[in-house]
């Protein structure tokens, strides 16, 4: 029962199914979202040990749900690894002002994605 | 007559004229004074011109020369009704400027230089006193001719008495009227009165004379013409050049003879009465010449041989027994000398007072330490003194000379000198760039000339000159000699002199005003008497109230500013050693805010201002237009300005406008590029993650390597279609297209569609409902291009239309030379919202299907359409999407259309 869980929060389905399987392989549980308002829910009602989020979403930007989770108490210091393609720097430092634990661009090597999430959940 | 019965008469003559003179004074004093002040005494007193020289020597010069006298006649009539400018501007200067002679009206025109005033006052002192003579001898000549009893009359034994007391005589008359006052203007009413009765004298008895002789002795006009005739000298001949030159000397002596000056403009008092002159005096000159040459012929017809035919007016009445008449002409002679003597005295006595004697006086009173004491009683026993002195001299010469014939000539003699200052006199009047040097060099060259080749030689050989000079030449140099300067001998001598001294006068005058820079108040002056009618009405007051220095701070205020303003008159008062703000009014004082004032308006304003406000001087001519070259400067500076200032504007708003679409431009490239990074690493992400997968792992089992592969494989064609878009947009947008315009058959582009879109989604059912015959058009345009469009919108429908039964139907439309073709599916069509989005770059509105493309696919269409000349809509409220593809069945062949780049 020490697995941890984390939420995959992106709508390109080749990514998440790419992240799925390294961090499954790492030995997490890993759900997936593609949208997200149904990702929100989640996230309030079975709150993971960590979030992947996608900057860019189809139905709100991961900007949106970064406040979001930050305005909510039972969310507020849950660990978010930002991932996103746009990469711009004003995009990280809105991200860090916002309150996201860790942000990197795409593509991304996966060891970097599996220490982040590791050392995020660790302190 | 009797010598005692003609000196009562003289005395008699001489008592009414001290009666009319006063009348006229005590009229003027109680300001009643309008006769006098008429056009037609102002005319009368000008006949000062014809002194006795012209009222006895008209005559002989006519019984010896016909009718070369009337050239003395002519030259003034033409500068009266000609020249009447000249006079006109002459007379309106010298009152505007209180000129007392003319060599006050020379001097002050250049800048007040007592060296020309004494210049001029020498040269007309030199030329004039011979003149004065000349009037005393013809008196005493008159006398010795009237009076029966000369032998026992007590001037028997020396003929010249006559004139010593025709001289005190004519010296007390003109003391007595022509120094009473000292008045600004030098107006002297009782003279001018008296001389205008001595005109009328001359006139009515020349007149008397000439009608007796025309009608007592001869019979009338047609026998008094035939009798000049016989009469008639080879001398009588006219010689035009001879009288070209009188004419012009005596044109000249009209304007510069000192008492023409004085009766012509400093007695003057009203400009008008020169129109009246300009035609009255004339006729006084043709009236009082028009019995010459009858009183000369018959005088040479009926005296004896040996007369002198100067006499003629007087002795031919005479000898035919009237004496009555011949006292008339006696008193009209009388009265030509004496007017003459006393007006030039009068004239000689201002300049030679105003320019020597006083200018003297006062250096010697201030080498002294002297105080200069009652200037007015000064000035005025000074004036009687040299009215005695230039009297004195012409007595002198006339003793000296010995009433010799050579006095005869002495009158054109005299126009010759006094020609010398007419150079000067209308530079004055009309060159502004005529300056003193100019002057002085012109005055003294001509006058030097004028007394070597005339003035000295008509002496006589060995009197002045010596003989050798004249015959050899000055140093034995024959170009020297006197009458025939630089080999010149076929002029006369008057001529000859009138030639040279003219000549060189305004040679010197002209080179020595080119060379010479005038000073500020010669400037001042020049433009003073040049623009004379440049200034209103006539010269103003003098004396303003001093201006307080309350008045001046306001002005200074408003130049320099209030603060500055203060600061400098608190300075000023505190060096003067007073509180506050207001300094006293001290030269130094004005001079330091007329200096503090030009920093900011200009000096020749600052000037102007302070000398208003201060009242020290009048502002000139000079001054004003100084002003207004200034202010006109500073207008066009500022003129200058304002159009930069707009010029600068204008640029600005261009810059900012060019700025605004820089930066919109730039925002949208960032926000492309964004997009692009985007789009591009979307699929490098997934490649590379599955990539290291199957790098690192090597526990896969064969579906998931095969499955692995086949993602890194779509995402890697994924990236190819999208750099193709890419390239394909931008050459579309700012390449210029190579369109490849061929006749096609429109149902085989759609069938071509058709088939490429079925890659799309191909396991997915999808009907496309067509109706082939409309589609069987010929059509010419870009075929594969067109394409292109058909199959991005199929592939569109195939990706997006959420339909259970998906389908689309493609409807074809000829219109004229257009043709429309409308794809519209089933589906749920696109929000409203979107609607105008949908053709922009990276217009992708969901992906949630994973449709693969970029969202380049309707802004590629677009471009094409565009270039086909056609374009493409969105057709909202078709029941599903639905897009309207147009473009005409024939494309024009044009050329590539450039379009901006934006």
């Amino acid at each position: 029962m020490n697995q941890k869980r984390v939420l995959v929060l992106e709508d390109e389905p080749n990514i998440s199914e790419a992240i799925r399987f390294i961090l499954t392989r790492d030995g997490w549980q890993v759900e997936v979202e593609a949208d997200g308002i149904a990702a929100l829910e989640r996230l309030r009602s079975a709150p993971p040990d960590a979030l992947i989020l996608d900057l860019m979403l189809p139905d709100m930007n991961g900007f949106d749900v970064l406040r979001s989770l930050r305005a909510s108490e039972a969310t507020r210091h849950l660990p978010v690894l930002m991932l996103t393609a746009k990469g711009q720097s004003a995009d990280r430092e809105l991200a860090a002002q916002l309150g996201v634990t860790r942000f990197m661009t795409k593509p991304f090597a996966n060891a970097d994605v599996v220490s982040a999430l590791q050392s995020m959940v660790a302190s | 007559m009797s010598f005692n019965l003609l000196v009562l008469t003289c005395l008699a003559y001489v008592a009414l004229l001290f009666a009319v003179a006063s009348l006229a004074e005590r009229s003027a004093e109680e300001g009643r004074a309008g006769w006098l002040r008429s056009p037609l005494v102002y005319t009368l007193s000008l006949s000062v011109y014809c002194t006795a020289w012209t009222f006895y020597g008209a005559v002989g010069y006519a019984a010896r020369s016909g009718l070369e006298f009337m050239t003395i006649y002519l030259g003034p009539t033409l500068v009266f009704v000609g020249w009447w400018v000249i006079l006109r501007k002459l007379v309106r200067i010298g009152r505007e400027n209180r000129v007392t002679s003319i060599a006050d009206f020379i001097s002050s025109r250049y800048g007040k230089s007592n060296l020309l005033g004494v210049i001029v006052t020498v040269l007309c002192i030199s030329a004039g006193t011979p003149y004065i003579a000349l009037q005393l001898q013809s008196i005493a000549q008159s006398f010795t001719v009237f009076v029966t009893d000369l032998d026992t009359a007590p001037v028997a034994g020396d003929r010249t008495l006559i004139a010593l007391w025709v001289a005190i005589g004519l010296a007390f008359f003109t003391i007595v009227f022509g120094t009473r006052n000292l008045d600004a203007n030098e107006q002297h009413h009782g003279v001018v009165t008296a001389i205008a009765l001595e005109a009328v004298v001359k006139l009515v008895a020349l007149l008397a004379v000439g009608v007796f002789v025309v009608w007592g002795v001869a019979g009338g006009p047609a026998d008094i013409l035939a009798r000049i005739d016989a009469q008639a000298l080879p001398d009588w001949q006219i010689q035009p050049g001879r009288w070209t030159g009188l004419i012009l000397l005596s044109a000249i002596a009209i304007i510069t003879l000192p008492r023409m000056f004085q009766v012509l403009v400093v007695e003057n008092v009203d400009d008008k009465h020169l129109a009246t002159a300009s035609w009255a005096f004339p006729a006084y000159l043709f009236a009082i010449s028009l019995f010459v040459l009858p009183i000369a012929a018959l005088g040479m017809e009926l005296m004896p041989a040996g007369s002198n035919p100067d006499m003629f007016v007087m002795t031919l009445p005479l000898a035919l027994g009237r004496d009555d008449l011949a006292l008339l002409a006696f008193l009209g002679g009388f009265s030509a000398a004496t007017s003459m003597v006393i007006v030039a005295s009068l004239a000689l006595a201002t300049m030679v007072s105003n320019h020597i004697v006083v200018p003297l006086w006062l250096a010697l009173r201030a080498a002294n330490g002297q105080d200069t004491g009652n200037m007015r009683l000064l000035v005025l026993n000074v004036r009687r003194l040299s009215i005695s002195i230039v009297l004195g001299f012409g007595y002198l010469y006339y003793v000296m000379s010995g009433g010799s014939e050579a006095l005869a000539a002495i009158g054109l003699i005299a126009f010759v000198g006094m020609a010398q200052t007419l150079p000067a006199l209308l530079g004055a009047l009309f060159w502004r760039g005529a300056s003193r040097t100019g002057a002085a060099l012109g005055l003294i060259s001509g006058a030097a000339l004028w007394a070597y080749t005339l003035l000295l030689p008509s002496f006589g050989p060995g009197v002045v000159l010596p003989a050798h000079v004249m015959a050899d030449g000055l140093f034995g140099l024959p170009w020297l000699r006197p009458y025939s300067l630089f080999g010149l001998t076929t002029l006369d001598p008057l001529l000859h002199a009138l030639f040279w001294s003219l000549l060189v006068n305004v040679l010197a005058f002209c080179i020595g005003s080119f060379l010479s820079f005038p000073s500020p108040i010669e400037r001042v002056q020049g433009a003073l008497f040049v623009n004379v009618y440049d200034r209103p009405g006539p010269a103003r007051s003098w004396s303003r109230p001093m201006a307080q220095a309350e008045d001046l701070l306001p002005v200074a205020q408003r130049i320099i500013g209030v603060k500055s303003a203060q600061a400098f008159f608190q300075a000023q008062a505190e060096g003067q050693g007073k509180a506050g703000f207001l300094p006293d009014i001290t030269p130094e004082f004005l001079e330091a805010l007329e200096l503090k004032l030009a920093g900011s308006v200009g000096a020749a304003t600052a000037h102007a201002m302070i000398a208003q406000s201060a009242g020290t001087a009048v502002v000139s001519v000079e001054d004003l237009m100084a002003v207004a070259s200034e202010t006109a400067q500073i207008m066009e500076y500022s003129s200058q300005l304002e159009a930069k200032s707009e010029e600068l504007t204008r640029t600005a708003r261009k810059l900012r406008e060019a700025n605004d679409k820089l930066r919109k431009l730039s925002v949208q490239k960032d926000a492309f590029l964004s997009q692009i990074s985007h789009e591009l690493r979307t699929p490098m992400t997934s490649i590379r993650a599955f990539s290291e997968i199957m790098m690192e792992a090597d526990s896969l089992s064969p579906e998931e390597q095969a499955h692995f592969a086949q993602v890194i494989h779509d995402e890697s064609i994924r990236l190819t279609r999208l750099l193709d878009d890419l390239l394909d947009l931008s050459v579309l947008e700012h390449g210029q297209v190579q369109l490849d315009v061929a006749p096609a058959n429109l149902r085989k582009l759609l069938d071509q569609a058709v088939t490429s879109s079925k890659s799309v989604q191909a396991n997915r059912m999808f009907r496309i409902i067509r109706s082939r015959d409309d589609e069987e058009i010929m059509v010419t345009t870009d075929g594969g291009r067109l394409t292109q469009v058909f199959i991005n919108i199929l592939s569109n429908a195939r990706k997006y239309c959420t339909a259970e039964t998906p389908e689309i139907y493609i409807q074809v439309r000829q219109m004229q030379d257009m043709i429309e073709i409308d794809f519209t599916d089933n589906g749920a069509g696109i929000p409203t919202e979107s609607q105008a989005l949908i053709f922009e770059k990276f217009a992708r509105l969901t992906d949630s299907l994973h449709a693969g493309g970029a969202g380049l696919g309707l802004a590629i269409c677009r471009e094409i359409m565009q270039k086909l000349g056609g374009d493409i809509i969105y057709v909202p409220g078709q029941g599903g999407a639905s897009f309207r593809v147009s473009f005409p069945r024939v494309l024009a062949a044009r050329a590539p259309r450039r379009e901006a780049a934006e």
